[in-house]
């Protein structure tokens, strides 16, 4: 007699699968959003400055004026062009952010997903480890540390930023792997006795991209924010030109009480545009991973028990 | 249609679908009637859309499912008749607990974690019957676990401190907080080992013949059902194939795949079967069923299952069944065909 | 008997305390050079240094002599008498007596908008979850823009619409200069009144976090089971939001505290600045413009413990909302 299998889907498959999810990510408009802002901030980064003068050396007669078609965002107290420099500013931020990012999501990743795996003894400790570091404020000890060292430039504040903020992003990946490792495959694997280095890299890492790319996305707004604030506390080095430095320089010439808001304005609300367009990517993501959270449309059984 | 007095529940050619790209059609015309006190049990492989049919059946139904036809009427103990799929939300929660009740599958998860098991009950109790002050909804609650074999003083336990069948127990103590009338029990026991899963069905059949509730007994443990229900349904690609009395089912089983069922499944109680299982795999219910749905996996089936879907139809001293075999003479068994793989 | 809980709690803010601590400890050894004379020299430009401040300096910074362990011995001597040596900032004031002032500010106007911002966000949050789909529901993503901004610069927005434009609230210092200090009502008005800016960013700033995550756990929970339960036992649905499923939404929310209040007392750090408001944060940069590295250690194992104590406190909270934590 004839078995018939009905397949789940016709051409289900692998490929399939991931066109399938590139799809229902496509239909995600906070993801498209998300990547629509990120990508003009990217690009605007790699290629703004060539369309603009260095803001640090052209000095215009125009000083402290406000917002015309001549500049854009205004001028500064000694005449330098805001938007030439907003731009210009685009690219540092953005580094500190993704390279903060990034390497404070690589030592979460090891720190989570290593401790998760290897369990034990091991695990708790860099879970304590992890507790620790979350709950010890960060910023006032970035403040302390990065004024005792002295040294303000790119690559302190980078690596001081990683190093204090990989601690959320390392619990919610210990989770994460504490729940898989006990999964079919993960014990499959295990009890063919694949080495253990081969397990985290093949197994484990890549069921937790999605995560570990939400992850990364928080430490950069965090780390942009961070930078940020020890720019306005003067705590960075005045050759760097970042956002918040920007915002730093308009303080400091009391542009405020000047009225000057057009010096304030672009550099915070480019923070938090490009902020809230990684904030978006992460809702795509969360939508995509979690389908409890996805939002039916609007259907007569909802409407009752709603109402 | 007898239309007497005791008639509880009666669903007509109720459908659902879960919306989606390609919408699951999980319950298909499915019709059903239950009276006072009667047993009605559902049986059917996994997927087969059972829990979906308890869930129309009690409006409770949640997006992406949605009933795409069908009437659910409901007739409360003062003989009133409900059109359950036109009443207003208000109208439903009065319904709700104290005229039908249910267990769902996952009984286990159905406690809030974070109250008492007496606070639950309270919610029902205030909810349900504001005249009751505390003490009395303490002392109700008190006896309501003691009548499904829990000590009383666990009112003021919360769900995590209890085992698994202690949790499933003061789920159907809830379920029974208000003496309803119908009780929907989706596989109250699926989880629970067969020892504990022997006790609870015993502590069923004995609450239920002093209350007198009538009850919908999901599970896929056809030996079981045989065992308590009064009549039995046996469903398949979302429709009953099979409705019939259970105390003939067990000899007389007309349609291919109850006779597979029977063969295949391990009673609870008595001895092991012969465990030849039904090859093949259910259809998708995403796609339309040419024919009968179970024709690829039946040993019987000839040309015309293949393009006409049977009715469920009774044969004479019979029983409804929806297959074809029921037109065919006795004795001249039709030719067999082979069946080539469906894509 | 939560007892165990407690105590487990307990143990791990002890090992968190003793971390601060220690790291305090060997912060000093980044100043390049010998931070002690680089203090004294400091000090000496502004007045008469007494004797002795130097040995207690090189304690306090954890450069006293002999031994790593001796020297953290000194270190943690002159911790329990608080005696953090004397401030650049003010001098010859002592340390101790220039955060102390300080600490109250900072503690009530924090705790008073976490308080609002918690309790704002996890209701709207609810409602959004609840009504997911809804109008309500897709206000919820504008919320995050409000998460990214700087709270520095959403102070500095603030000041300038309410305070330059509209002329509606004060946007400097705590209080009216001219007020005299102390429990009287002219003064309290006053420093309700200067608190309210700075309030308004803490909670805009930080109620989107909240929200956001009440809403996502709302969503997820509606879908349990015992939800559905709930709503089959005919109960009310403002029933089932608030005992049902807010309920135990909330319980993520209270336990991933520590990450929030981490944002916000990082944002109060740089926003006091903005308000000139006489916090710890404006202490803070005081010292870090004036290079006070004693007032400087000070501050960081000051805000430390406030963190922790009131992480701890929430933790013991949530010991009572989630019965889970209590043993059988
Ligand atoms: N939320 C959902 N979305 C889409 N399809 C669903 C959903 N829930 C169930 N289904 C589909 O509906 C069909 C019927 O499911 P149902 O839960 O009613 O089966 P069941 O008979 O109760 O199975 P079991 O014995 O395993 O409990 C299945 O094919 C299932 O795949
Ligand atoms: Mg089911």
């Amino acid at each position: 007699m004839a078995t018939v299998a009905v397949a789940a889907e016709p051409g289900a498959g692998a490929g399939a699968g991931a066109l399938s999810a590139l799809r229902d990510a496509l239909r995600s408009r906070r993801l498209i959003l998300g990547l629509v802002v990120v990508g003009f901030f990217v690009l605007v980064a790699a290629f703004g400055p060539l369309f603009v003068g260095d803001p640090n050396h052209e000095y215009t007669d125009a000083l402290n004026a406000g917002p015309s078609a001549a500049h854009w965002f205004g001028t500064t107290n000694i005449g330098q062009d805001i938007f030439a420099q907003t731009v210009d500013a685009t690219r540092p931020t953005l580094l500190i952010g993704a390279a903060a990012g990034l390497i404070a999501t690589a030592i979460s990743v090891v720190i989570g997903i290593g401790g998760g795996y290897l369990g034990g003894i091991a695990d708790e400790l860099l879970a304590l480890l992890t507790n620790v570091a979350l709950v010890i404020p960060t910023l006032p000890l970035v403040i302390v540390a990065s004024k005792f060292m002295g040294d303000n430039g790119l690559t302190p504040t980078i690596f001081v930023i990683a190093f204090t903020s990989w601690a959320a992003s390392a619990r919610v990946l210990r989770g994460q792997t504490l729940s898989l490792r006990n999964r079919d495959y993960v014990l499959a694997a295990r009890a063919l006795d694949e080495p253990r280095w081969r397990i985290i890299l093949v197994e484990l890492l890549p069921n937790e991209m999605p995560i570990i790319v939400s992850q990364f996305t928080f430490s950069m707004v965090f780390a942009i924010l961070g930078q940020a604030g020890l720019a306005f506390l003067g705590l960075q080095s005045a050759d760097m030109l970042t956002w918040g430095n920007i915002l730093y320089f308009a303080q400091n010439a009391q542009a405020l009480d000047s009225g000057q808001w057009w010096w304030f304005a672009p550099s915070g609300l480019c923070i938090a545009v490009f902020g809230a367009g990684l904030a978006l990517i992460n809702f795509g993501l969360d939508e995509l991973l979690n389908p409890r959270l996805r939002v039916y449309r609007p259907s007569k059984a909802r409407a009752e028990r709603s109402s | 249609m007898n239309d007497d007095a005791s008639l509880v529940l009666r669903a007509t050619d109720v459908s659902v679908a879960y919306e989606g790209r390609r919408p699951t059609r999980a319950v298909r015309e499915v019709s059903l009637e239950l009276h006072a006190g009667e047993v009605l049990g559902i049986a059917g492989e996994s997927g087969c859309g059972k829990s979906t049919l308890a869930y129309a059946l009690t409006r409770m139904l949640r997006p992406p499912a949605v009933q795409t036809g069908g009437t659910i009427e409901y007739v409360d103990r003062d003989g009133r008749t409900w059109d359950l799929t036109a009443l207003e939300p208000g109208e439903l929660r009065k319904l709700r607990w104290a005229e039908f009740s249910m267990v769902f599958q996952s009984a286990m998860n159905a406690l809030n974690p974070v109250t008492s098991v007496g606070a639950q009950f309270d919610d029902i109790f205030r909810t349900h019957r504001p005249e009751m002050d505390r003490a009395e909804r303490r002392e109700r609650a008190r006896r309501l676990l003691e009548m499904v074999g829990i000590d009383p003083k666990r009112v003021r336990s919360f769900p995590h401190e209890l085992s698994g069948g202690m949790r499933q127990r003061v789920v159907i103590a809830l379920a029974l907080a208000l003496e309803p009338r119908l009780v929907v029990m989706d596989e109250p026991t699926t989880a629970l080992d067969v020892l504990v899963q022997r006790e609870i069905l015993d502590e069923i059949s004995r609450l239920r013949a002093e209350l007198g509730f009538a009850v919908i007994f999901i599970t896929h443990d056809l030996g079981l059902l045989l065992e308590i229900s009064d009549s039995l349904a046996v469903m398949y690609a979302g429709q009953f194939v099979e409705y019939a009395p259970a105390r003939r089912i067990a000899e007389e089983a007309q349609h291919p795949y109850t006779q597979g069922l029977l063969r295949s499944f391990p009673s609870l109680r008595g001895g092991r079967r012969d465990l030849r299982g039904i090859p093949g795999n259910p259809p998708d219910l995403r796609q339309d069923l040419d024919g009968c749905p179970f024709a690829p996996r039946c040993e019987h089936a000839f040309d015309r299952c293949r393009t006409e879907a049977p009715q469920l139809l009774a044969a004479p001293g019979y029983w409804p069944f929806s297959c074809h075999l029921r037109d065919v003479p006795n004795g001249s068994e039709p030719r067999k065909v082979e069946v080539d793989e469906r894509a | 008997m939560r007892l165990r809980y407690i105590g487990r709690k307990l143990g791990f803010y002890l090992v968190a305390a003793w971390v601060a601590i220690t790291v305090n400890f060997f912060l000093p050894r980044l100043i390049p050079g010998d931070p002690v004379s680089i203090i004294i020299s400091r000090q000496t430009q502004s007045g008469t240094v007494p004797a002795g401040e130097a040995a207690a300096l090189r304690k306090l910074l954890g450069l006293g002599s002999g031994s790593l362990l001796s020297q953290y011995g000194q270190y943690l001597d002159q911790l329990v008498h608080l005696n953090f040596g004397l401030s650049i900032t003010e001098f010859p004031t002592p340390v101790a007596d220039v955060v102390r002032p300080a600490i109250a500010w900072t503690l009530v106007l924090v705790g008073l908008a976490t308080f609002i911002s918690f309790c704002l966000g996890v209701g709207l949050g609810a409602l959004a979850g609840w009504k997911r789909g809804t109008r309500i529901d897709a206000l919820v993503p504008s919320t995050t823009l409000l998460t990214a901004m700087p709270y520095f610069w959403l102070a500095l927005l603030l000041v300038y619409l309410f305070s330059q434009k509209w002329n509606l609230l004060p946007a400097q210092q705590g209080y009216d200069p001219s007020l005299d200090v102390g429990w009287n009502s002219a003064f309290i008005g006053s420093a309700i009144q200067h608190s309210i800016l700075p309030a308004m960013t803490l909670v805009i700033a930080s109620v989107g976090g909240w929200l956001l995550g009440m809403r996502n756990m709302t969503v997820a929970t509606l879908s349990e089971d015992f939800v559905v339960a709930a709503e089959a036992r005919g109960l009310s649905p403002v029933r089932v939001l608030t005992r049902y499923a807010a309920r135990n939404a909330v319980l993520p929310s209270v336990s991933g505290f520590a990450v929030s209040i981490g944002f916000v007392v990082s944002g109060q750090i740089v926003m006091e600045q903005v308000f000139n408001y006489p916090g710890l944060g404006s202490l803070l940069f005081q010292a870090v413009s004036n290079e006070d590295y004693p007032l400087m250690q000070a501050l960081f194992l000051t805000i430390s413990f406030a963190v922790l104590g009131s992480n701890l406190l929430v933790d013991l909270l949530y010991g009572l909302i989630d019965p889970r934590t209590r043993e059988a």
